[in-house]
């Protein structure tokens, strides 16, 4: 209907009587492209039709499994999708729209999966799990960047204080542990906690350089990143390949929740992690309290929306951003140790460009903890399908799995699934007068 | 309008200034000159720094004055080692030239308000496009060079145009598009590299086939039949791109468009130049520019692809481009020095067991002290003098 109704203003009578707001034409465009989009996935899901057959064992915990025909599944899900694009196409879903979108992404997943392991096993929970693991340094990353950018400093640099914290921590908490006194596990926390003073350090300089300097918050960012690569690259290369004491610190093992973990399922994905996982889920939680429920969140959104109108209310704009930008930089060293705690060692650009991928996580996570855990997982679940699937030779090169998030990151920056907006002020120096 | 207000200054004519003081005024000494060597000057000092406080075992022996010699003959090597012989000069040349490349497209962008961080991507387009003409076609040089080239400049203006694209649709910000499209082009690359149409026959890791001869870009130094000596005409591609770029912003209509779109969005739109079309044009150009740079990559220095070519010269370039604040003769100069850096470097870890890294810190540290006029004044205790155009990019809204 939006196809063929010319976008005038007469339009509205019929446009309107699901959803019973007038849309605007944006809406409408919009409304087709995701109809449009619903066709081509069906198209995509064709795919699963051909090559393998058979059906997939996905197996659970304790023994437990379950299977899908990949053949029929392909079927059942092409069939509803091209359902879902009618009814997309001719009335929309209204506020369902999302829910449509995610169940019908749900449903695309499963029967790729289906299709990649048909006729073989796939442990389905140890991908759920190390989907977990691989987001974790993402969603600290997310947070500090969320932390910046609501405060109106854009952070660029997310990459570099990865980095510097996994360096840092590989480095202190090896040097640490032969401390008197001291041992591996405490030596390695000791890491922890120079990698979260040295990142909020790097943290601080971003903001100097952008608040006093008025430097242009990319570049800065920019140039944190390119300084942070080079110097741990160099450091690397020139003290730890020499003294390979400096560079081992025990790997952290997973802490077992009592109880929680014995849940089925669940508990094998998220309660048998590390301190690190843990750690990411209670950030994400204080940090969502902190942002929408206190004096502290209030002035920070305001700073990042409007400092002008802040300053008016008596709100040190730049103080604020100083200490936020500071604290940030903390929370991505702490989870630039991950890396340290998982591998146990240090290697030239460790993070591999996590810090940028973690940015996107921002964005599609639409500048809020939950929804960049969201993001992150999703995030983490590619890489770790990417992962799974290469034990499995499909066929499928794994060069096309591990390009889906940045695909899709394109495709939720694009707006092509509802659009992204950043905190307004966000980039732009302050002064005040 | 009349001609008094576009010239800008109706009244009084212009004072007579000696002829050296009215060059510098012209070339603005202070900023193109002045700052850059200020800048370049105190990365050295911090990478001395970084350099000594590293030393692990001879800071351990309190040996002060054995430090001190090995940052002197480490800042000794990287000149000689780039320029002390034509076979050092021929390898600052072969790393200049793609930087010259990268740096023009990220510049390009630049002043059309865009930061491009794709270069890698576009070189990775550009590259694998004109492999793919170099081992298909077996025609005479005269013919494949050019069209390999061409091919080039067409995949990296796309892979570029597409992200203009999107923002001038969308709105999506270039910075992450870029991020994104770098990743993809570097698993596409990977891929390709993989297939049967592109794997040299018989090997196994992801290495395309060669370039025949005859598609190969000639020697630089083509009287001496040292093998030794890299430089091709690349060298000479690039500075022709130069000379593109400061023909398209100082001479060219389309160019004064996107200067003044890239100053002032607003102004550009009320004056009637269309936004969409400009960024879109913006990154098809700039994307071309770094696409012929992974041309002259892959016909030039190495005859054939590999999943790194590209490396890190996309992000190397923007430093180029902040070094050189964005023009075209400056990018030249900026990229001369990131080439001597390198090639410098590598003769400098021989000698001095320096790793190469520190290049990457003493770049960084130029970039820095370039980005931060303010900074580098404050601690030169200089005066603030002219205009300081730091670069200022848009946020994630506009």
């Amino acid at each position: 209907m939006s196809t063929t109704t010319p976008a005038g203003t007469t339009a509205t009578t019929d446009a309107t009587t699901v959803v019973g707001t007038p849309l605007t034409f944006e809406e409408k465009r919009h409304a087709r492209n995701l109809g449009i989009a619903y066709i081509v996935l069906a198209g995509i899901t064709m795919i699963f039709l051909t090559g393998h057959s058979g059906t997939a064992t996905f197996n659970l915990d304790a023994g437990r499994s379950f299977g899908l025909p990949a053949q029929p599944l392909a079927w059942f899900v092409a069939a509803s999708l091209a359902v879902v694009a009618g009814i997309q196409l001719w009335r929309g879903f209204g506020k369902w729209t999302n829910v449509v979108l995610a169940m019908a992404s749900l449903l695309i997943f499963m029967s790729f999966l289906a299709w990649a392991a048909a006729g073989r096993e796939f442990s389905f929970i140890g991908m759920l799990a190390s989907a977990v693991t691989f987001s974790t340094p993402l969603i600290f990353g997310a947070c500090a960047g969320i932390m910046c950018e609501r405060s109106g400093v854009v952070n660029i640099a997310i990459e570099g204080l990865l980095l510097n914290g996994a360096f840092t921590s590989a480095f202190v908490g090896s040097l640490a542990s032969g401390w008197p006194g001291m041992g591996p596990k405490s030596g390695f926390w000791v890491g922890v906690l120079a990698a979260m003073i040295t990142s909020a350090l790097f943290a601080w300089l971003l903001a100097w350089l952008a608040i006093r300097f008025k430097v242009d918050q990319v570049i800065v960012g920019f140039f944190i990143n390119f300084f942070v690569l080079g110097l741990t690259s160099f450091l690397s290369s020139r003290v730890l390949t020499e003294n390979p004491d400096y560079n081992d610190t025990p790997t952290l093992g997973a802490w077992k929740i009592p109880l929680l973990e014995r849940i089925p399922v669940l508990g094998q994905i998220l309660f048998r992690q590390t301190v690190f996982v843990y750690g990411a889920y209670v950030l994400v939680v204080v940090f969502t309290w902190f942002l929408f429920r206190t004096k502290w969140g209030l002035r920070t959104r305001a700073v990042g929306e409007h400092p002008r109108a802040a300053d008016t209310l008596g709100v040190n704009v730049l103080r604020l951003r100083y200490r936020n930008v500071i604290m940030a930089g903390a929370i991505a060293g702490f989870g630039g140790a991950w890396w340290t705690a998982t591998l146990g060692r240090f290697n030239e650009n460790i993070t591999n460009g996590r810090g940028f991928i973690a940015l996107a996580v921002v964005i599609v996570g639409r500048w809020h903890p939950v929804g960049a855990l969201s993001a992150a997982l999703l995030f983490g679940l590619f890489d770790s399908v990417a992962d799974k699937l290469s034990l499995l030779n499909t066929g499928l090169p794994s060069e096309f799995i591990k390009m889906t998030p940045y695909l899709m990151t394109i495709v939720v920056v694009a707006g092509f699934v509802g659009r992204s907006r950043g905190p307004k002020a966000a980039g732009q120096p302050y002064e005040s007068q | 309008m009349t001609a008094a207000t576009v010239d800008g200054s109706p009244a009084a004519a212009p004072e007579q200034k000696p002829k050296l003081v009215a060059f510098f005024d012209r070339i603005d000494a202070y900023n193109n000159l002045l700052l850059p060597v200020l800048a370049i000057v105190s990365a050295l000092i911090v990478g001395a720094f970084i350099i000594g406080l590293t030393d692990i075992d001879r800071l351990k022996e309190g040996d002060i004055g054995g430090i001190l010699t090995t940052i002197k003959d480490a800042y000794v090597a990287l000149p000689t080692g780039a320029l002390g012989s034509l076979r050092g000069i021929s390898e600052t040349i072969v790393s200049a030239t793609p930087l010259i490349l990268a740096g023009l497209c990220f510049a390009v962008a630049a002043r059309s308000g865009l930061f491009n961080i794709g270069a890698t991507g576009q070189m990775f387009a550009g590259g694998m496009a004109s492999v793919w003409v170099g081992f298909t076609m077996d025609g005479p040089g005269i013919v494949q060079v050019p069209l390999a080239l061409l091919a080039g400049i067409v995949a990296g203006g796309l892979w570029g145009g597409i992200v203009g694209l999107l923002k001038a649709r969308t709105g999506a910000h270039e910075v992450i598009t870029t991020i994104m499209t770098n990743y993809i082009a570097g698993l596409l690359t990977l891929w390709l590299l993989k297939t049967e149409a592109f794997q040299q026959p018989g090997k196994d890791n992801p290495v395309s086939k060669t370039v025949s001869d005859k598609g190969r870009l000639p020697e630089l130094f083509f009287w001496s039949d040292d093998p030794s000596l890299r430089a091709h005409w690349g060298f000479l591609v690039a500075l022709a791109g130069a000379v593109f770029m400061w023909w398209l912003f100082e001479r060219s209509k389309i160019g004064f468009e996107l200067r003044t779109f890239g100053s002032n969005a607003d102004a550009a739109r009320y004056a009637g130049m269309k936004p969409a079309t400009l960024t879109t044009l913006a990154m098809f150009i700039a994307g071309g520019l770094a696409g012929l740079g992974g041309a002259t990559q892959i016909i030039g220095t190495q005859g054939y692809a590999t999943e790194s070519f590209a490396g890190s010269i996309g992000f190397d370039a923007i430093a180029v481009a902040l070094l050189g604040r964005n023009k075209p003769v400056g990018i030249v100069f900026a990229a001369f020095l990131f080439g001597i850096l390198e090639a410098g470097g590598r003769k400098m870890q021989l000698e001095t067991d320096i790793p190469l890294d520190v290049v990457l810190v003493l770049r960084a540290l130029i970039v820095l002290f370039i980005a931060a006029p303010a900074l580098t004044r404050l601690i030169w205790r200089l005066k603030s003098e002219g205009s300081t155009s730091v670069l200022q990019f848009r946020g994630w809204g506009a």
